[in-house]
């Protein structure tokens, strides 16, 4: 049925531990090839952490599937070194509409905020982004054995021992850490015999790739109770290479097997579209969903991630935006702790703050769902009247829930930060993942974020660069590498020390910034401390607060 | 006083980092508090809340603005 995309297929080779008994231990082995297996993956490699990855298929993701990457998970890609292949290969998009019959009644913009690098979602179907991960391990070392599927796990306190399943045979392979991201059914969680708890939604969505020539600009769609699907609702989003992906709620008694069945499914589109425009149906298929978290993502030597950890509904894009989330605050963690610079207790850090961001997820997303697909009569009644409203009153439009797209969590509770003991105002409080800003180094422009993350920073606002203490900045050497970054009002560089010109005064904006004010960062971009004033003891207080130490 | 029309949710003390977040808080509140309830029963607590939170408001210029935009596109306004 697929017309635009070629499926790869990677190559199996027989793994040497087949032919000698002894292999070597490995540090880290994840479990699963997706975006949230591969992206942990990557960030171990930069970190200097030899990886393997084990997986039971040799091709990426059949259909498009997750297709919506926040502005987040695109800076981590940055981060990661393939944000650009995969913002280039995207559609970028800002604009969602809603429409309640036949009429618009609410529209919002991702990005309100000019001066991003990033656009607030790009869509690209899943296996597009799988294959730049795939390319993107291969230039980072990492290891990826096709076709390798774990059939037994022994976790043990000094290590995790895998049987692994391959065509010519079975093997054991043991590791320091075991990374489990094979997805929503997690044979590993199975097998280690733990629960994921929370509920099922008595609903049914069909979707399907359309692939078409349409001049529709490429915006979120979303109809509640359509003329062409009365009393239900209806996505529409745009992909890559003019293949649009196409939501119905079908309701919890329609038959799946039916439904998928094209001569079900063209009528539907062709409902929507109208009869004059051809269109190819690529890939179709009908999914209920779950929302639901294991109550610890870390289990001794086994840390769970993305959808084996944590589901939710598809309102809100919260799924595969929030794994690739999970490895990011993961990876240096798990470094620093194989690296003998932190404690255990510190992944314990990862379940805490990665728990909460799911709580999060699934709140928002099963608020959409309720609003989305209303539960009782009352309930209707309600969002019909809030639908009706927006089409007047703001207030109502703010009301308006057809999901919340995807925006990182602020680990504002967590005990890695250390608590303001000056005054700042906005956002960026300790906990909050860092807002971008236009800068210039050497009078080129460039992004504040392209800059920071995969180590420890302390950011230092001054007016000119040699307004900086050079005595405190000598006095930060601690036993965890932190590196001084200057943001400076006025350009000018100073030798030995990155300088990145706050150009536009985006930075002095969203940062709340004075002439002294410093902020600890950590490697993936989340402030940990600040501070109207730079004292190099607080400084490395804060950074062993951070890391556990 | 007039009716507020621009959104206007929030909860004193707690701090919110995005702005849907103070609607959906009420909007959730809202939606449970009908939860196993006949329809009968429904329709009795929104009459309950109406008559609660108009008191509330006291001003009868305001409660008036708001009885005729809740009426707009039901009926002719009496």
């Amino acid at each position: 049925m697929l017309k635009t995309y070629e499926y790869p297929k990677f190559e199996y080779r027989r793994p040497a531990e087949l032919d000698s008994a002894a292999s070597g231990r490995r540090p880290v082995i994840v479990v699963g090839a997706g975006p949230v297996g591969m992206s942990a993956a990557i960030d171990l490699a930069q970190h200097g952490v030899p990886v393997l990855v084990l997986d039971e298929d040799d091709t990426v993701s059949i259909g498009s599937r997750g297709v919506c990457y926040a502005k987040r998970a695109l800076e981590i890609f940055d981060r990661l070194g393939l944000g650009d292949a995969v913002c280039d290969r995207g559609v970028s998009w800002n604009v969602g509409r809603t429409f309640f019959g036949e009429r618009e009644v609410y529209s919002f913009n991702l990005r309100p905020q000019p001066d991003h690098k990033r656009p607030g979602m790009i869509n690209l179907q899943q296996y597009h982004l799988e294959e730049k991960l795939v390319g993107r391990c291969a230039q980072a070392g990492v290891e990826i054995r096709w076709k390798n599927k774990v059939v037994g796990v022994q976790p043990g306190s000094r290590s995790v021992v895998l049987e692994v399943e391959t065509p010519d045979g079975r093997y054991a392979i043991d590791c320091d850490w075991l990374v489990v991201a094979d997805g929503a059914r997690s044979p590993v969680r199975h097998m280690l015999g733990l629960d994921v708890e929370g509920k099922v939604f008595t609903d049914r969505f069909l979707i399907a790739d359309v692939v078409m020539q349409a001049d529709f600009p490429a915006e979120r769609w979303f109809w509640f109770d359509p003329p062409f699907h009365r009393n239900q609702s209806v996505l529409l989003h745009k992909q890559a290479d003019n293949v649009w992906r196409i939501d119905f709620q079908l309701g919890w008694d329609a038959d799946p097997e039916e439904e998928k069945k094209p001569e079900r499914v063209v009528p539907r589109i062709r409902a929507m579209l109208g009869e004059a425009r051809p269109f190819e149906l690529e890939w179709v298929s009908v999914y209920t969903f779950q929302c639901r978290r294991m109550q610890r993502f870390r289990h001794g030597r086994c840390l769970f991630a993305g959808d084996a950890a944590h589901q939710v509904s598809p309102f809100g894009a919260r799924g595969a935006n929030s794994g690739v989330q999970d490895t990011d605050n993961l990876a240096w963690k798990l470094a620093l702790v194989l690296g003998g610079q932190a404690p255990e207790a510190l992944l314990d850090s990862y379940s805490d703050e990665r728990t909460l961001a799911a709580d999060e997820n699934i709140m928002n997303s099963t608020r959409s769902t309720d609003f989305i697909t209303p539960k009782s009569a009352v309930s209707r009644t309600f969002r019909n009247a809030v639908l009706q409203l927006a089409g007047h009153h703001a207030f109502a439009r703010k009301l308006v829930n057809s999901g919340r797209l995807s925006v990182p969590s602020v680990y504002a509770e967590s005990l890695l930060n250390s608590p303001d003991a000056d005054f700042f105002a906005g956002d960026m409080v300790p906990g909050a993942p860092l807002d971008d800003a236009p800068v210039e180094i050497d009078g080129e422009p460039a992004w504040l974020l392209d800059h920071l993350g995969g180590r420890f920073q302390l950011l230092l606002y001054v007016e000119r660069a040699a307004d900086a203490d050079a005595r405190a900045l000598a006095e930060l050497k601690t036993a965890i590498a932190l590196e001084p970054v200057l943001i400076v009002a006025r350009p000018g560089g100073r030798p030995g020390l990155p300088v990145l010109h706050d150009v536009r005064g985006r930075f002095l904006e969203r940062y709340d910034a004075l002439p002294g004010s410093a902020w600890l960062v950590r490697p993936d971009q989340h402030v940990a401390a600040r501070w109207r004033r730079l004292a190099p003891a607080a400084v490395r207080a804060a950074l062993a607060r951070a890391t556990c130490n | 006083m007039t009716l507020i029309l621009e959104p206007n949710f929030a909860e004193p003390g707690r701090r919110y980092f995005r702005d849907f977040s103070p609607g959906d808080d009420f909007y959730q509140l809202l939606i449970d508090a009908h939860r196993d309830l006949t329809d009968e029963q429904s329709a009795l607590l929104n009459a309950k809340l109406v008559l609660l939170l108009a008191n509330h408001v006291g001003d009868i210029a305001v409660i008036r603005e708001a009885l005729q935009r809740a009426r707009e596109n039901l009926a002719p306004t009496p």
